[in-house]
Parts: C-alpha cells; sequence; structure tokens
C-alpha cells in the first residue's frame, strides 16, 4: 500500500514548546519515534508525560499556545508540518482517524448518529447522500454494532459509552486511514468493554492493514494489544522496545520503577508486610523545569552525580530495544522475577 | 464501644430504588414509573481491622450503596448498624457522633478539598467540629494528623493547588482521619492517581490499617487494586453482591460467572497471558 519504502510515520527529533520565544516551556524533548505500516505502537507514561501532546502533533492538533518547536513529522515520506491548510484537511481526512478519551464529548449531542457519519462521509470521501447513508450502516456494522439501520437513529445519549466509542472508531475509520492514533481509548469504560473495544482494535488492522498508534496510562492495555512500546517520563521517551521485552527486562530505572508499581491480581492474599509496591518517590519534573542530564535522576536509586550532566540520548541495549540510562544498572543483570 | 469481637459493621438487606424521568407519553398515559434498583438486598459485615474491597462496573451500585451507609442517600429498607447502634434510625446529635465514626474519601482530590482553606484549617476545622481531643492546641494537633498519612508538618500552611493529585488525596485521608473513625470509606481514592503514586496511598490504607486498627471500605473498579490492599472483596453487579469472599480465595477460584468476565477481561500488563473478551 505503502508508495515509499521507510517507515509510515516518523517522528523525528520532535519538542514541543508552550510558553512565548524567549522563555518557551518545553513539554516535549526530542522525542523520535516510528510506525511502520500495519504496526501497533504504544506510547505508556503518567500524567503530564507529554504522550497525548506528542500523538497530537501528528495531526497537527496541538492547541496554541503549544507548537512544534524543533523537528519534523513525516508521514509516508511526506511532510506534515509543511502542509499547507488544503493538503492538511485532506491528510486529516484521509490518511489518519484519531479516537479521544472521551467518547461522551467527541460527539454532537444534538445530531444524530447517522447524520454525523453520513456528514463525514459526504465531506471526506465526497459520497452522494443515498451512497453515505448505506455506506453508514455498513460501517456501524463494521464495529460491531447490532441493527446499523436502528442505530443511525439514535442520538449519542440514548448509547452507552462502549457503544459511542464504537461510532467513534467508526468515524475515524470511516475512509479507511492508514493510520489510527488512539489516545486514551477505553480508560473511561468498564474493563469487559475495555477488552471489547482493543480486540475491536485488534480486528480492524487485520481487516484494513492499518497502523495504530495507541496512547494509554494503563501498561496492561498496552501489554494486550502493542507490538512495541515507547515509554514516556518529563517529555522524554526514555526507552523503547517490543513489549515482551520491555515487560521482562526493562533496561531504564524508570520503566522498572513503573512496572513494579501496576497492581498485579495475583497480589490477592499475599503477605502484605513482605515487599509492600515501593512506587515512586518525589515527583514530576515540572513543566518550565530545566534539567540539563537525565529528567529521572533526582527520582532515580541508581543516579550517579554525571546523571545530572549527561543529554538524554536512547542507547541500543538489544535488539530492536533502547534506554535513555546513561547508566545502565540493567544492562548484566537477570530479567525481572 | 463496639462489642468485644463482634463485627464494626453490620448491613443487612439494604436497598435502593432511584424512579427514572417519565417521557411526556409515560406521564399522560399516567403508567407505574419505572424502577431502578442501584442497591438490590445488599447483606454484609466488616470486622475491625479489615479491609473490604467492594468491585462491580460502572452502575453496579458500588457507590450508591457506599454512601446508602454513611447516608449521603437514604435506603429505602435495611439496616445499618455501626458499633450495634443503629445508623438508619439515628438523627441530630446521635447521627453526628455515628458520622464522626464512619469517614469516606472520595475519588477526586481536587473537587474534595476547599481551594480557600490551608490544609492545616481543613483538618483542623473537622477536629474542632467534633471536639477532638488535642484539637485545642490547632498546630500540634493538624500535626499529629499530617504524620498519620506520611506528611510533614509544613503542608499545613499550603492550600490544595499547591499539591499534586497523590498529596491531596493524602490531606483527604488526613482529614477524615481527624476525627477518629472506626471505618473507613474509600471511593474510589486511588482511582484518578498515576500508578507510581497509586502504589504509595494502596500502601498507606494498609499501614492505617495496621498502626490504627481503622476497618476500610475499599471500592474501586480495578480488580487489581482491591487484590493489592482487601482482606476480603465483594463482587456488586446491578445491586447484588454476587459474590464475597477472601480476596484470594475470590480471585483465585471465582464462582459467578460475572466475576469470572471481570477477571477475565482485566488487562495483564504481562503480554503473554492475555485477556478473554466475554460477551
Amino acid at each position: 500500500m505503502s508508495t515509499t519504502v521507510g517507515p509510515l510515520l516518523s517522528i523525528a527529533d520532535v519538542s514541543i514548546a508552550f510558553g512565548n520565544e524567549h522563555e518557551p516551556l518545553c513539554a516535549v524533548r526530542s522525542v523520535s519515534l516510528e510506525v511502520e505500516a500495519g504496526e501497533v505502537v504504544g506510547l505508556v507514561g503518567e500524567s503530564g508525560s507529554g504522550k497525548s501532546l506528542t500523538c497530537r502533533s501528528v495531526m497537527r492538533l496541538v492547541a496554541q499556545p503549544g507548537r512544534v518547536s524543533n523537528g519534523s513529522i513525516q508521514f509516508d515520506g511526506r511532510d506534515v508540518l509543511a502542509m499547507s491548510p488544503a493538503e492538511l484537511r485532506a491528510f486529516r481526512a484521509g490518511d489518519v482517524g484519531m479516537i479521544y478519551q472521551d467518547p461522551f464529548s467527541s460527539l454532537n449531542p444534538v445530531y444524530r448518529i447517522g447524520d454525523q457519519l453520513v456528514e463525514t462521509l459526504r465531506a471526506n470521501r465526497g459520497l452522494r447522500k443515498a451512497e453515505a447513508r448505506s455506506e453508514a450502516a455498513m460501517l456501524l456494522e463494521r464495529v460491531g454494532i447490532p441493527d446499523p439501520q436502528r442505530r443511525l437513529l439514535s442520538y449519542p445519549h440514548e448509547l452507552s459509552g462502549g457503544m459511542r466509542q464504537r461510532v467513534m472508531i467508526a468515524l475515524a475509520t470511516a475512509s479507511r486511514p492508514r493510520l489510527l492514533i488512539a489516545d486514551e481509548p477505553t480508560t473511561a469504560l468498564d474493563v469487559t468493554t475495555q477488552a471489547q473495544i482493543l480486540e475491536l482494535l485488534l480486528e480492524m488492522r487485520e481487516q484494513l492493514g492499518m497502523a495504530i498508534l495507541l496512547v494509554s496510562h494503563d501498561f496492561g492495555v498496552i501489554a494486550q494489544v502493542c507490538d512495541r512500546v515507547a515509554v514516556m517520563y518529563g517529555g522524554h521517551i526514555v526507552e523503547t522496545g517490543a513489549v515482551g521485552a520491555i515487560y521482562d527486562n526493562p533496561q531504564h530505572p524508570y520503566t522498572r520503577a513503573l512496572l513494579e508499581s501496576v497492581p498485579e491480581l495475583e497480589a490477592a492474599g499475599r503477605d502484605r508486610s513482605e515487599q509492600p509496591r515501593p512506587g515512586i518517590p518525589g515527583r514530576p519534573p515540572e513543566l518550565g523545569e530545566e534539567l540539563p542530564g537525565c529528567v529521572f535522576a533526582p527520582r532515580c536509586g541508581y543516579a550517579r552525580p554525571t546523571c545530572r550532566e549527561v543529554p538524554m540520548t536512547l542507547v541500543p541495549v538489544g535488539p530492536a530495544q533502547a534506554s535513555a540510562c546513561p547508566v545502565q544498572p540493567f544492562r548484566q543483570q537477570e530479567a525481572r522475577a | 464501644m463496639t462489642q468485644q469481637g463482634g463485627p464494626v459493621l453490620e448491613v443487612a438487606g439494604v436497598t435502593k430504588e432511584f424512579s427514572l424521568r417519565q417521557t411526556v407519553g409515560e406521564r399522560l398515559s399516567r403508567s407505574e414509573p419505572t424502577v431502578h434498583r442501584a442497591v438490590d438486598d445488599v447483606s454484609f459485615t466488616l470486622q475491625p481491622g479489615e479491609i473490604l474491597g467492594l468491585a462491580g462496573g460502572s452502575g453496579s451500585g458500588k457507590t450508591t450503596l457506599a454512601r446508602c451507609l454513611i447516608r449521603l442517600v437514604e435506603p429505602d429498607t435495611g439496616t445499618v448498624r455501626l458499633g450495634g447502634a443503629d445508623m438508619l434510625a439515628a438523627s441530630g446529635a446521635e447521627l453526628r457522633e455515628l458520622r464522626r465514626r464512619m469517614q469516606m474519601v472520595f475519588q477526586d482530590p481536587y473537587a474534595s478539598l476547599n481551594p480557600r482553606m490551608t490544609v492545616g484549617q481543613a483538618i483542623l476545622e473537622a477536629g474542632r467540629v467534633h471536639r477532638r481531643p488535642g484539637s485545642e492546641d490547632g498546630e500540634r494537633f493538624v500535626a499529629g494528623v499530617l504524620e498519620r498519612v506520611h506528611l510533614s508538618p509544613s503542608f499545613a500552611d499550603r492550600r490544595p493547588r499547591d499539591l499534586s493529585g497523590g498529596q491531596r488525596q493524602r490531606v483527604a485521608v488526613a482529614r477524615a482521619l481527624a476525627v477518629d473513625p472506626e471505618v473507613l470509606i474509600a471511593d474510589e481514592a486511588v482511582s484518578a492517581l498515576d500508578v507510581s503514586v497509586q502504589a504509595q496511598l494502596l500502601k498507606l490504607f494498609v499501614d492505617l490499617r495496621d498502626q490504627l486498627g481503622v476497618a476500610i471500605i475499599f471500592v474501586a473498579h480495578q480488580l487489581a487494586v482491591i487484590a493489592e490492599v482487601a482482606d476480603r472483596v465483594a463482587v456488586m453487579h446491578e445491586g447484588r453482591i454476587v459474590e464475597l469472599g477472601e480476596t484470594a480465595t475470590v480471585f483465585g477460584a471465582p464462582r459467578d460467572a460475572y466475576t469470572k468476565a471481570l477477571l477475565a477481561a482485566h488487562p495483564r500488563p504481562n503480554p503473554r497471558t492475555k485477556q478473554e473478551v466475554r460477551t
């Protein structure tokens, strides 16, 4: 499908800043990330780590006064940041789809589901009304909504959260995009609904061959659907690699601390005094806080004095795994128990 | 206060119904209003120093049940006994005293603290309203309460906006502890927090149980969070408790179909343990 060789999406050295020219407040710093055609890549991190901003920058949706202050974003060889308004409109309409955390505020409450789908199809794909109508029913069917003809007449408030997210997925994939950006798509949903929506996303990837960039704070969600994951902290990507490799053998102290903080079902009945989850002491850096070295150094148990001086760069630490830790304390160690 | 060895809280047959708003047609035809039973005949007991997890999906009735216990929502029928005293029959000063003994911590630490009060003022207000011993000496009282939630006394002068989410939630817990409750109801108290902060808060709840002997009802939609802290767990579905037992037993060998579905759908951080989708 791809017209050029190389990754479908390539984010290179991107920084996103707020504030004015003289005193920029950097929320995302020199982030590089690639997504191959048909690949599912996860972006995991805690609140304020810059994961949402990074994926919004791909659609050029970073809200003012925020701006991409450095770097380049290439989609299928085209420069996204240099697109004219018309090109950008076509790019958003046809090449990339996006779904958000809150399926309650993403749909217009005063229009029927069908009208919203038809409007999108007519604007983005130039279909005529009758065509758009039958296409809309087909789209609802594809995302597993029963009785689509009747559902076209429903208003958003008549649907459950899971059904609304299915409608959002139908809208976002209406023009068969090659990349779907999903920003915390299941955070507002129950676990049973969450599992269904994640399953649907994987089905859509199979059917349409599209790539997915999935943002989540929940490593469990990432682990269930992604091929690769990038871990963000304080505006930087601190580690990337295959999901399995990162889970077994994280090579950055933050990734390890994050994984060890994730609550697990297996903890049930364990002796509490034995090994309480430590969490991570301290607090993440604030916007505008300038740390010359590693952003995690102030909270890191393995930090050395040089950590606060050496600028952060991702270094390969294994096949297709890279860590930004200059100390590499886990390099020679065994995998996590 | 509590009889030796007996449960600190006994809940029996609590039911709460809400009538749904009628459409114009229904009102014209004078049909009976449709009733939604949010909490349906719920009974359980809570032992002193026990952490009981209350799990379930959204709309399962867990928050309504929690609110019924301290009468933020009035239950229709049933009994709630705190240390033998009838919570639902109490009024006036007696109810105020019972509510002191059973405190609640809410999900959103941004909404549950008064933005114009300092942390110290908020804690001291709670202590003075309930005339807690030691609350005459404000500074020492506040420092003592903050210490219980592992915050330094310097936090007393700060306002909520200066605090992180995790610190705010500690202050909300401190405010509840300021009045020496026997039961603490934590309604999704860690759900809005990042996992690294969440882990610290979970440890705090276990510490409070161990050190102060306070019993905790821990409401959460995330089963893994309950697995981390609860001695026993009650799983709610459509207003009923469908399964109740030791956490390890329920999670290890669930018997109810809904519990099984919840556990199966739980996203596992290990990519090789796949979740299951059941409809």
